[in-house]
């Protein structure tokens, strides 16, 4: 069906002729970007209802007094699932800390959020298919599970600012009530703001596949982080750590990355360096953690997404 | 009515705060609106921001947003 309508948009509305370079990109392109924004819509009004059911509070409640391992590995899955402002990263912070949560399991939990998000999962799927995604989102959950597992082991409770200890209001947080409709209703909204918001980057990834498809020459990253240099991977990730953009935002740089010809773990470790450490997040972090808990932390996860890369190098 | 908007800041606090701004403007309600940035403030209520408070009591919490029809909505039931 989609096919169809790129063809008639390609060949009978444009007139353009079969086979000539042009006609092709073109095509590939109204191909592409209809199906990545119909599988963006549904993707995103899905997960935003889903959403709706996991907020903050409901969360701490569930990984509150959970046993390390098992709590990690649930807080890497909830983080996919609740959401939650930048801003509130301090007070939930603060909240889990509170309610009992082990601190590498608060860890899990803030790592994996910001880095397994349905826009780059849905952009992933829709640009290098099914693999790509399913080993992206398997290495983000291990990365924060076990990014959180070391910091647990490490016992660094020390280093977290004294007066979050000093809460005690002891508080169950109110929940606010929602019906089924109104939940749909947010969603729906959701999905239009998210869109609103991302559907430029993603006009310059798929643009980026359709029209430069091959064309783009070897050049200087190729040389310095292509597939024959043995230190691609951390030096893509070392790149990547100070870079921030949320994950839609990067996709277009990792389209551009991937038809340079550099290899799937290292592009991948990159977006995940972009992604999972950032600096607007250090600074928000920086009011509960003591610098050298943030030392920890940034150099844990350069470590293990460099490991990771790495081994999709390896692998794949 | 007493309004507070909760939100350490960020966009979208600043958002939430314009959206009960503009509400209380368009339903022609005197209503007094604070924004608390204290975290202590703010963990009064809730641990996800950006929140809003009417008449002490946690109308919204987080993201997404409400729109500003909700909003009136939640002033209106609430005068």
């Amino acid at each position: 069906m989609l096919k169809k309508i790129s063809e008639y948009f390609t060949y009978t509305l444009l007139k353009l002729e079969h086979g000539t370079h042009l006609a092709d990109a073109i095509d590939f392109f109204v191909y592409d970007t209809i199906k990545i924004f119909l599988l963006l819509s549904v993707i995103i009004f899905i997960v935003s209802t889903i959403r709706s059911f996991f907020p903050p509070e409901k969360t701490k409640r569930i990984l509150s007094h959970k046993k390390e391992f098992i709590g990690n590995i649930l807080a890497a899955m909830l983080g996919i699932v609740t959401p939650f402002c930048s801003c509130s990263a301090v007070p939930l912070f603060i909240g889990f800390v509170e309610a009992g949560v082990p601190l590498g399991v608060t860890f899990s939990f803030l790592i994996s959020s910001p880095m397994v998000n349905e826009v780059a999962v849905v952009l992933l799927f829709g640009l290098f298919g099914w693999k790509v995604t399913a080993i992206y989102i398997g290495s983000g959950l291990f990365v924060a599970i076990f990014g959180g597992l070391v910091i647990g082991k490490l016992k660094l409770e020390k280093w977290v600012e004294e007066y979050v200890y000093q809460f005690h209001n002891g508080q169950e947080y109110e929940i606010v009530k929602q019906t089924f409709k109104e939940r749909l209703q947010y969603a729906k909204e959701n999905t239009i703001d998210i869109l609103k918001r991302v559907w430029l980057f993603i006009l310059i990834a798929i643009a980026i596949g359709g029209f430069i498809h091959g064309y783009v020459p070897e050049d200087f990253l190729v040389r310095y982080a292509g597939p024959k240099n043995p230190f691609a991977v951390p030096i893509a990730v070392l790149i990547g750590v100070p870079l921030y953009a949320n994950a839609a935002g990067v996709i277009p740089i990792v389209y551009a990355l991937m038809e340079k010809g550099l290899s799937t773990g290292t592009v991948l470790a990159f977006m995940m360096a972009v992604t999972a450490l950032s600096f607007p997040e250090m600074i928000i972090l920086r009011k509960v953690l003591k610098i050298p808990l943030l030392g920890v932390f940034v150099g844990i996860m350069t470590i293990t997404i460099i490991a990771v890369g790495y081994l999709f190098n390896l692998i794949l | 009515m007493e309004i507070k908007v909760l939100g350490p800041g960020c966009p979208n606090c600043s958002m939430m705060e314009e959206l009960a701004k503009k509400a209380v403007k368009e339903l022609g309600i005197e209503a007094k609106i604070d924004k608390l940035t204290d975290i202590r403030e703010i963990m009064k209520y809730t641990i996800s921001t950006p929140g809003l408070v009417i008449n002490g009591k946690l109308k919204h919490a987080g993201k997404p947003l409400p729109t500003l029809d909700k909003v009136k909505e939640l002033i209106r039931a609430a005068v």
